[in-house]
């Protein structure tokens, strides 16, 4: 963990308690995920109580207290992506990569979650790997949509 | 330099805008917000590259837009000043587009929308889709280029904040508010108005604006829509807002998914700034006003007024009882005004036009537009606005044209997690706040889902109870315990446990948590299950004592068969069953066991002749 870079985000927020979300949003920002030594350090920086750091860390949905692979997948679950199958993209997904929603491979590859809504509907159901978006993916698209990333893991 | 001080500012700095423009033949507007999805930016990129090379810089305009609200056929462009619109649009059409269109006005018919009846359409105004909307609070989407003020400003922008600030006491804004009959469009549809006036009358100096653009509701994305292309609109109906309740900080809590938004909001407050449209002395007046934007962090409930007001103060967001109301007592204890985006832009339509004009729009309980996220198995899926009052039919038949893949409407669902199921017997019902309710659905933000057969309903109801089980907060046991309790019914039913005392059970929770909860997430969560058992009792029945589920989709009340007067026997189903349960040899028909078969779905989705049926 680099504590330099979380002095600099306490710095860009003033130290103050109010914007302990946006903090760990770009604390999570440098490494995906939040390390607990980061949120100590936060919490003793902050001089904010670690209870109400881990509260928040568990509270809101975009944090993640373990580390996360290389390449995350987002099925969106929104009405729209549901009546279009997301439910049998998701399971093809896990059969594929052997894990659970929330999990990552043990070759650290991919993560697998879940988003309630990407605001993207009228492509449903959408899958994102990173940045890119896969729209209308039917289960027999999986295994092409992740094989680009394998690939990429080798070039 | 750029600082506006009065109207005559405004007008000269539009005047200047407008004649620059002049010395363009051709403006390509081209969507680069909800097209990224479809690599929008490559298509874009290769335009400038293109008109770069051809030498037509000095002639030829690019505007990168925000939604042009046909989101299918992304993306799109369109070409001014004949306006015609390109769908699908691929980086390697780009050369011929300037080449035949540009240069040699001939239209390509390949890159054109056909028409189911008429066939090629060239221009943006005769799709049906756009023909039968009211595009007043979203006009500017698609339209103009969000990340520049002075192109919002060349579109008449910031002259109802001037009218506001030069002419107007702060009791007239709030009774224009209240004139115009404004409701509220994050969902519970309350009179703006009237919350502007109870918190300018509330005591204490320091007071808020804020700004939801927490758009939770899953399927809806006309908030997103809204702020990604035209912040300055909310940003001008949040300025107003202050003004009349006598804020000088305001804040806009946007959802962390939602990236763009939160980058045009940020260049538009800076631009708005730069201007003299925020910060001290605005238009030269003594008027002030700060504004931040505060990321969402992926909780649901945090679009609730007092759980977003406790998420800005740094906690969990967690409501809590009212009253005291959050114009009296909201963010950090002082009077707040929370309106939804959709609300904010409203407020400038209403300035800028008048409320006069304003109240000739919609009907007499629901006046103006109202935007939707028109998505599901409807043909044409995109963000529409049309006047309160307009039907079902006229939204999702005329203007979404009707049912994909040749099938039949089922129901449509409004109002998210909150709203309910409307059925074929309602499809003439006018849209408004009151009918909605009637019907057993709500407004709610706008999202509208169309179904058809291969829809569940009752798997929709479970849907929305697992999403609310996941998103409720906790805090109060009739929603925690309630929507637990819920969902395990819904849950026994869509399994084939389900019972026949189950409806009546899940009647009487539904109730008690409405009664009970807290906030609105619980207080409506029983909405979906109400409404498709009032409409839908006989898929209900179905799952409970037939054990079946006719639309293939809950797993354990359906298999897949394949017919084998229809199957060709390609094999293409045996190759990608990923779970080797089809068998057949090559030209005769297969089969599928039933006992290997894990109800993927692949064959189902990939039989190009539709030999895999639901049993």
């Amino acid at each position: 963990m680099n504590f330099e870079q979380i002095d600099q985000v306490l710095q860009k927020y003033n130290y103050r308690h109010s914007n302990i979300i946006s903090i760990m949003q770009d604390v999570q920002g440098l490494e995906n995920y939040i390390p607990e030594e980061a949120i100590r350090y936060i919490s003793e920086k902050m001089e904010l109580n670690l209870a109400r750091i881990y509260d928040i860390a568990t509270f809101y949905k975009t944090f993640s207290l373990i580390p996360r692979g290389r390449h995350t997948i987002k099925v969106c679950c929104g009405t729209a992506c549901h009546l279009g199958g997301s439910d049998r993209n998701l399971d093809q997904i896990k059969r594929s990569l052997q894990i659970e929603e929330g999990e990552t491979t043990a070759d650290r590859q991919f993560s697998l979650e879940t988003v309630n809504c990407l605001g993207t509907c009228a492509l449903a159901p959408v899958v994102m790997v990173e940045e890119d978006y896969y729209d209308e993916v039917k289960p027999g698209r999986i295994e092409k949509i992740l094989i680009n990333y394998h690939s990429d893991e080798e070039g | 330099m750029k600082r506006i001080n009065n109207i005559a500012d405004l007008e000269s700095i539009r005047d200047a805008i407008l004649q620059q423009r002049d010395a363009f033949t051709n403006n390509i507007r081209i969507c680069n917000t909800g097209c990224r999805a479809r690599k929008s930016l490559k298509v874009s990129a290769a335009l400038s590259q293109e008109i770069k090379s051809q030498g037509l810089t000095d002639t030829v305009a690019i505007k990168e837009t925000g939604c042009h609200g046909f989101c299918e056929l992304g993306p799109i462009l369109v070409i001014e000043p004949e306006n015609i619109f390109y769908c699908r649009v691929k980086e390697e059409d780009i050369p011929e587009i300037i080449s035949e269109t540009i240069l040699n006005g001939h239209v390509i018919d390949r890159l054109l929308w056909q028409d189911p009846q008429s066939g090629a359409i060239t221009c943006e105004k005769d799709l049906p889709f756009y023909r039968e909307q009211q595009k007043h609070v979203s006009g500017n989407c698609g339209k103009i280029d969000p990340t520049d003020i002075e192109d919002y400003i060349a579109n008449n922008g910031y002259t109802a904040l001037c009218k506001v600030l030069t002419s107007m006491s702060s009791t007239k804004v709030v009774d224009t508010v209240i004139a115009s009959g404004l409701r509220g469009r994050g969902g519970g549809g309350f009179p703006a108005g009237i919350k502007w006036r109870l918190c300018a009358s509330a005591p204490g100096d320091a007071k808020y604006i804020i700004a939801n653009g927490d758009e939770g509701d899953p399927g809806a994305f006309m908030d997103r829509s809204l702020m990604e292309g035209d912040p300055h609109s909310i940003i001008e109906g949040m300025i107003i807002g202050a003004f009349a309740i006598g804020a000088s900080q305001g804040y806009l809590y946007v959802r962390e998914e939602y990236p763009i938004a939160i980058e045009h909001l940020a260049l538009a407050i800076k631009q708005a700034e730069e201007y003299g449209l925020l910060g001290d002395n605005i238009l030269g007046t003594d008027f002030r006003l700060s504004l931040k934007i505060n990321k969402g962090a992926g909780a649901f409930v945090c679009g609730e007024e007092t759980a977003l007001m406790v998420s800005i103060e740094g906690k969990s967001g967690t409501p809590r009882s009212r009253p005291p109301y959050p114009a009296f007592e909201g963010l950090w204890g002082k009077p707040s005004v929370l309106n939804n985006v959709e609300s904010l832009a409203n407020i400038t339509q209403i300035f800028r036009n008048g409320a006069t004009w304003y109240g000739d729009i919609g009907t007499q309980g629901s006046k103006g537009t109202k935007i939707f996220s028109l998505v599901g198995k409807v043909k044409n899926t995109g963000m529409v606005e049309v006047e309160m009052g307009t039907t079902l039919r006229k939204i999702i038949f005329d203007i979404g044209g009707g049912i994909r893949n040749g099938r039949n409407f089922k129901a449509v669902q409004t109002g998210g997690p909150s709203g309910g199921c409307i059925p074929i017997s309602k499809i003439d019902m006018p849209v408004d706040y009151d009918s909605l309710r009637e019907a057993g659905a709500i407004m709610g933000s706008g999202g509208m889902i169309v179904m058809d057969e291969t829809s569940c309903m009752v798997d929709v109801a479970r849907y929305f109870l697992n999403f609310l089980l996941f998103e409720s907060c906790g805090k109060c046991v009739p929603c925690r315990e309630g929507l637990q309790q819920m969902h395990a019914i819904m849950t026994n039913i869509c399994e084939g446990r389900g019972e026949e005392e189950d409806m009546e059970l899940l009647s009487e929770l539904a109730g008690f948590m409405t009664t009970a909860s807290l906030c609105a997430l619980g207080g409506t969560a029983g909405n979906p299950v109400l409404s498709t058992i009032r409409y839908f009792r006989n898929e209900y029945e179905a799952h409970i004592v037939d054990k079946k589920c006719a639309a293939g989709v809950c797993k354990n009340l359906f298999a897949y068969e394949i017919d084998e007067n229809v199957c060709s026997g390609c094999t293409l189903c045996a190759v990608k069953c990923p779970e080797g349960a089809v068998s057949g040899e090559k030209k005769k028909p297969h089969t599928i066991d039933v006992e290997t078969c894990v109800k993927c779905g692949i064959c189902f989705s990939l039989c190009k002749l539709d030999a895999i049926r639901v049993v």
